[in-house]
C-alpha cells in the first residue's frame, strides 16, 4: 500500500481540477458516487425502506391472520404477501443492511482509503435497486406477484395461477440480486485482502472483518447456484426443457437440492456479519476484550464450511434415502459446536466485565439470548423424526423469525446505534433508542414466541385461514405483530432526528468509553471526514486480540 | 511504466448507473417478450444497445488509464482478485449444471425405472441414458456422438489455449509479432469452434430430432453446451479486444492486465469443454 491516494473523474477531459475530493453537487452525487461511506449510506436507507415495505407486508399477513376466516385479503394475495415478505426482507433489507455496514465500516476498521473496487461498488448497489424494482413490479402485474413461497419450487411455481406474469420478472430480479451481491462480495474481498493497512495482520482484522470475509466467500460460491437454479425454471416454463418435470425423466426434488445447496448457507450469509456486528459491540460495553477471538474466527470458519453440507435437513419430508436423513440429521446437529462457542465467548466477554446498557448494548445482549432460542429450535428440527411433525408448520416459522428478527434485525439496530454518532457526529436520544428497544424485545416475543405452540399443534404455514382451535395464539402473535410494527417507527424517527442533529451533544471521537482501544474507527474524528485513511495507520489496535498475542 | 505510485481510487462514475439501466431494460423486455408482450423485443434492443454502450465507454476509460499508467501494483492485485472470484462464481454456476446432469444420469433416471414407480407408472419405461423419460418427451430423437464435430471441436479449443499461451510468451519477450499472430489464431480458432458447434445444433435440430425440448438428455445436452458456446462467444470478444489493443501498442511485458484476464477466461472456458467433451458426450 503507498502512502496517498490519487483522485481522478471518469471524464477527465472536461474536469481538469484533480484536487477536487469533494463529493459532487446535488442528487447526482448520489447516483455516481464511488465513495465508500456514500455507498454505504445508499445500501443502509435503501434496505430501512425495505425494512418497512417487506413490514408492512408482514402487517397484511398478521392483519388476516388476527381472526380464522377471510377478512382483509384473499388468498392468492394473501400467499404472494408471504412470498414478497420473505423475498423483500431476505433480498432487500437484511443482505443490503449488512452490504452497507461493510462498505461503511469495513475500510474504516481495516485502515483503507475506500473499497478497491469503487466503481464496481457503485454498480453493485445500482443492480440491487434494479433488482428489487423489478421484484417489486410484480405487484402490479396480472395475476399478482409471485405466490409461490419465496423457496419458488416447482411444479408449483410453474402453475399459470401461482404466477400469472411474474414469473420470468421475478427470476430475472433474481439474476440481477445475484449480480448485484457477487460483485459486492468481490469487492469486499479484494479489499480486505488487498487494501488492509500494513500493520494489521489478518489475525488483528476486527471480527467484523472477519465474518465479512468468510461471508464474501459464501455469497460468490452460492449466489450462482441460486441462478443457476431459477435459470432451469426460466426454461421449464418458456423452452419446453424437462429439469423438473418427471415425464421427461428429471425430476422437481432436483430444484429442492439446488435451492437448498444455495438456501442453507444463504441463512448463515444473513447471520455470520450478525455475529461480527455483535463480537464488536459486546466488549465496547462489557470494556473487556473479547473473549476467545481466535476461537471466534475459527467458529466462523466451521459455520461456514458445515453450511455447505447440509441443506438437506429442509427436505427431510420429501422422501430422502434412510442414509441421507441420518446423514443429514447428525452433520447439522454439529452446527451447534461452532455456534455453541460463539455464544460462549460472548457470555464470558461479559463476565465480570464493567457493563453499560446503552441502546446499542441492550440490542445486543437481547440478540444472545434470542437468537440462542432460536438456535435451540434448530436443533429441535434437525432430528429428522422429530421434524416430520414440525415441517412446513409456524414451528419452522417461529425458528427462522428468531433467528432473523431478534438475531439479524436486532443487532442491525444495534449496529445503527452504535455506529450512527461515529457517522454523523451527532448522538442520537438514548431514551428514545430504551424505549424503541424494550417495545421492540418484548413485541417480538409476543409476536413469535406463541408460533411455537401453534406449530406444534399443527397450524400449518402459508395459509389465510385456520381452524378456530387456533385463534387465541394467533390473536396474541398479530398483535405483538402491531406493537412490534409501530416501535420501528421509533427507529426511523431516531435515524432521521441523528441525521439532523440529534441531541445537539458534540460527541468525541471515541462515542463510546475506550472504543479506541477496539478499533480503529474510533480514532478518527467525529463525524468521519469524506475521504479517510489516505495514509493508513502505521499501529492498530490489537485489545479485541489480546489473547493470542 | 507508471510513473504513479498511488492506489487510484476514481470518482464520478457514470457508467455503472448506464449499465444497469441497460441490463434492467434488456431483462425487462426478455420478461415481457416471454408474457407475450410486443413491446418486450424492442425494449431487449434498447437494453442491449445500452448495455454495449457501456462496455465500449467503460473498459476504453479503463484502457485509457491503464495506458496513462494510473494503476500501481496495487490496483492491478485488486483486478487480477476480482478477475479471479469472477471466474470462480462461473465455474459454480456451469457446477449447478453438472450437478444436474449428474443427479439425473445416477440417482432420478434410475428411481424412474425401479420399484413401485416403475411397475405402477410406466413399466415399459427403460431407464437408461440418453432419455426423454417416461412420457417420450419431445418425440424420438438420436442422441449427439462424441467423435464428429465435437472431437474436431475439442481439438480446436485445445489449440487455442497453446496459441493464448504463444500469445502470452511473445509479450513477455516483447514479441509483438508473435502477440498478435498468437491472438489472432485464438480468436479465430475461438470463432471457428462457435460455427462448428452452430452447425452441430443445425443438424440436431433438423435431421436428429434432438432439441431442447427432447427430455432431461435433450435439456441437458443443450444448456451445458450452449452454456459453454455462450461464454466462448464472450470469451473470444474479449480476446478480440486485447487484439484490437496489442495491434495499438497496449500492454507491457511487466503490466497486462486486460491480457491476463483474458487468457484465465480464455482457460477456464477450455477446461469447462472438457468437462463437456467427457460427461455430455462420452460418458
Amino acid at each position: 500500500m503507498s502512502a496517498a491516494v490519487a483522485e481522478h473523474d471518469d471524464h477527465d477531459d472536461h474536469h481538469h481540477d484533480d484536487h477536487d475530493h469533494g463529493p459532487a453537487k446535488g442528487l447526482l452525487r448520489w447516483i455516481i458516487t464511488t465513495n465508500h461511506k456514500d455507498i454505504g449510506t445508499l445500501y443502509l436507507l435503501f434496505a430501512l425502506a425495505m425494512f418497512f415495505v417487506g413490514g408492512s407486508m408482514a402487517m397484511v399477513i398478521r392483519a388476516e391472520l388476527f381472526e380464522p376466516g377471510l377478512q382483509f385479503v384473499d388468498p392468492a394475495f394473501f400467499n404472494s404477501m408471504t412470498t414478497m415478505h420473505a423475498l423483500v426482507m431476505v433480498f432487500g433489507a437484511v443482505m443490503p443492511a449488512f452490504v452497507g455496514l461493510a462498505n461503511w465500516q469495513i475500510p474504516l476498521m481495516i485502515g483503507a482509503a475506500d473499497m478497491a473496487l469503487p466503481r464496481m461498488n457503485n454498480m453493485s448497489f445500482w443492480m440491487l435497486v434494479a433488482g428489487v424494482l423489478l421484484l417489486a413490479s410484480t405487484l402490479f402485474m396480472e395475476g399478482g406477484a409471485p405466490n409461490g413461497g419465496w423457496t419458488l419450487y416447482p411444479p408449483l411455481v410453474l402453475q399459470p395461477i401461482t404466477v400469472g406474469k411474474a414469473l420470468p420478472f421475478a427470476i430475472f430480479s433474481v439474476h440481477l440480486l445475484g449480480i448485484s451481491s457477487i460483485m459486492g462480495a468481490i469487492n469486499i474481498i479484494a479489499t480486505i485482502l488487498n487494501m488492509r493497512a500494513p500493520a494489521m495482520r489478518l489475525m488483528d482484522m476486527p471480527l467484523f472483518v472477519w465474518t465479512w470475509l468468510i461471508t464474501a466467500f459464501l455469497l460468490i460460491a452460492v449466489m450462482p447456484v441460486f441462478a443457476g437454479a431459477v435459470t432451469m425454471l426460466l426454461t421449464d416454463k418458456f423452452f419446453h426443457t424437462s429439469f423438473f418435470n418427471a415425464a421427461g425423466g428429471g425430476d422437481p426434488v432436483l430444484y429442492e437440492h439446488i435451492f437448498w445447496f444455495f438456501g442453507h448457507p444463504e441463512v448463515y450469509i444473513m447471520i455470520l456479519p450478525t455475529f461480527g456486528v455483535a463480537s464488536t459491540i459486546i466488549p465496547v460495553f462489557a470494556r473487556k476484550p473479547l473473549f476467545g477471538y481466535a476461537s471466534m474466527v475459527w467458529a466462523t470458519a466451521s459455520i461456514a464450511f458445515l453450511s455447505f453440507i447440509v441443506w438437506a435437513h429442509h427436505m427431510f419430508t420429501v422422501g430422502m434415502p434412510i442414509a441421507g436423513e441420518l446423514y443429514f440429521m447428525y452433520a447439522t446437529m454439529i452446527i451447534a459446536v461452532p455456534t455453541g462457542v460463539k455464544v460462549f465467548n460472548w457470555t464470558a466477554t461479559m463476565w465480570k466485565g464493567a457493563m453499560t446498557f446503552e441502546t446499542p448494548m441492550l440490542f445486543s445482549v437481547a440478540f444472545v439470548v434470542l437468537f440462542t432460542m432460536g438456535g435451540f429450535t434448530g436443533l429441535m428440527m434437525a432430528i429428522a423424526p422429530a421434524d416430520f411433525q414440525y415441517h412446513d408448520t409456524y414451528f419452522i416459522v417461529a425458528h427462522f423469525h428468531y433467528t432473523l428478527v431478534p438475531a439479524s434485525i436486532f443487532i442491525l439496530m444495534a449496529a445503527g446505534y452504535f455506529w450512527l454518532p461515529k457517522w454523523t457526529g451527532h448522538m442520537y436520544n438514548e431514551k428514545i433508542g430504551q424505549l424503541h428497544f424494550w417495545l421492540s424485545a418484548i413485541s417480538v416475543n409476543i409476536l413469535f414466541f406463541p408460533q411455537h405452540f401453534l406449530g406444534l399443534a399443527g397450524m400449518p404455514r402459508r395459509i389465510p385461514d385456520y381452524a378456530i382451535q387456533f385463534a387465541d395464539w394467533n390473536m396474541i402473535s398479530s398483535i405483538g405483530g402491531f406493537i412490534f410494527g409501530a416501535s420501528q417507527l421509533l427507529f426511523l424517527y431516531i435515524v432521521i432526528d441523528t441525521i439532523k442533529g440529534g441531541t445537539g451533544e458534540k460527541v468525541s471521537d471515541e462515542v463510546w468509553e475506550d472504543a479506541a482501544k477496539h478499533g480503529l474507527e474510533w480514532t478518527l474524528p467525529s463525524p468521519v471526514p469524506y475521504h479517510t485513511w489516505i495514509t493508513p495507520p502505521t499501529t492498530v489496535p490489537t485489545e479485541h486480540v489480546l489473547d493470542i498475542h | 511504466m507508471s510513473t504513479n505510485t498511488a492506489y487510484y481510487i476514481p470518482h464520478k462514475a457514470t457508467w455503472p448507473v448506464i449499465g444497469t439501466a441497460g441490463l434492467v431494460i434488456m431483462l425487462a423486455g426478455f420478461a415481457n417478450y416471454l408474457n407475450g408482450s410486443s413491446i418486450g423485443p424492442t425494449m431487449m434492443v434498447i437494453g442491449l444497445l445500452i448495455f454495449i454502450t457501456m462496455l465500449v465507454g467503460w473498459f476504453t476509460l479503463q484502457a485509457k488509464e491503464s495506458e496513462s499508467g494510473m494503476y500501481n501494483h496495487g490496483v492491478g492485485i485488486s483486478y487480477r482478485m476480482g478477475m479471479m472470484w469472477f471466474i470462480f462464481s462461473e465455474i459454480i454456476f456451469f457446477a449447478v449444471f453438472f450437478g444436474t446432469l449428474w443427479y439425473t444420469r445416477n440417482l432420478s433416471v434410475p428411481w424412474l425405472g425401479e420399484g413401485a414407480t416403475k411397475e405402477i407408472l410406466h413399466s415399459a419405461y427403460q431407464a437408461t441414458w440418453p432419455t426423454n423419460g417416461p412420457g417420450n418427451v419431445g418425440g424420438h430423437y438420436e442422441p449427439m456422438g462424441a467423435w464428429g464435430l465435437p472431437f474436431l471441436n475439442t481439438l480446436l479449443l485445445l489449440t487455442s489455449g497453446v496459441t493464448c499461451t504463444w500469445a502470452h510468451h511473445g509479450l513477455l519477450a516483447k514479441n509483438r509479432d508473435q502477440l498478435i499472430k498468437g491472438l489472432a489464431a485464438t480468436v479465430l480458432l475461438g470463432f471457428l469452434f462457435v460455427t462448428f458447434q452452430a452447425i452441430e445444433y443445425h443438424e440436431a435440430y433438423t435431421e436428429m430430432g434432438l432439441t431442447l425440448g427432447s427430455g432431461i438428455y435433450g435439456s441437458t445436452f443443450f444448456m451445458l453446451t450452449g452454456f459453454h458456446g455462450f461464454h466462448v462467444c464472450v470469451g473470444a470478444i474479449i480476446l478480440s479486444v486485447v487484439l484490437f489493443r496489442s495491434a495499438k501498442g497496449h500492454f507491457k511485458p511487466e503490466n497486462h492486465f486486460a491480457f491476463e484476464a483474458a487468457a484465465w477466461y480464455w482457460h477456464f472456458v477450455d477446461v469447462v469443454w472438457l468437462g463437456l467433451f467427457i460427461f455430455v458426450y462420452l460418458m
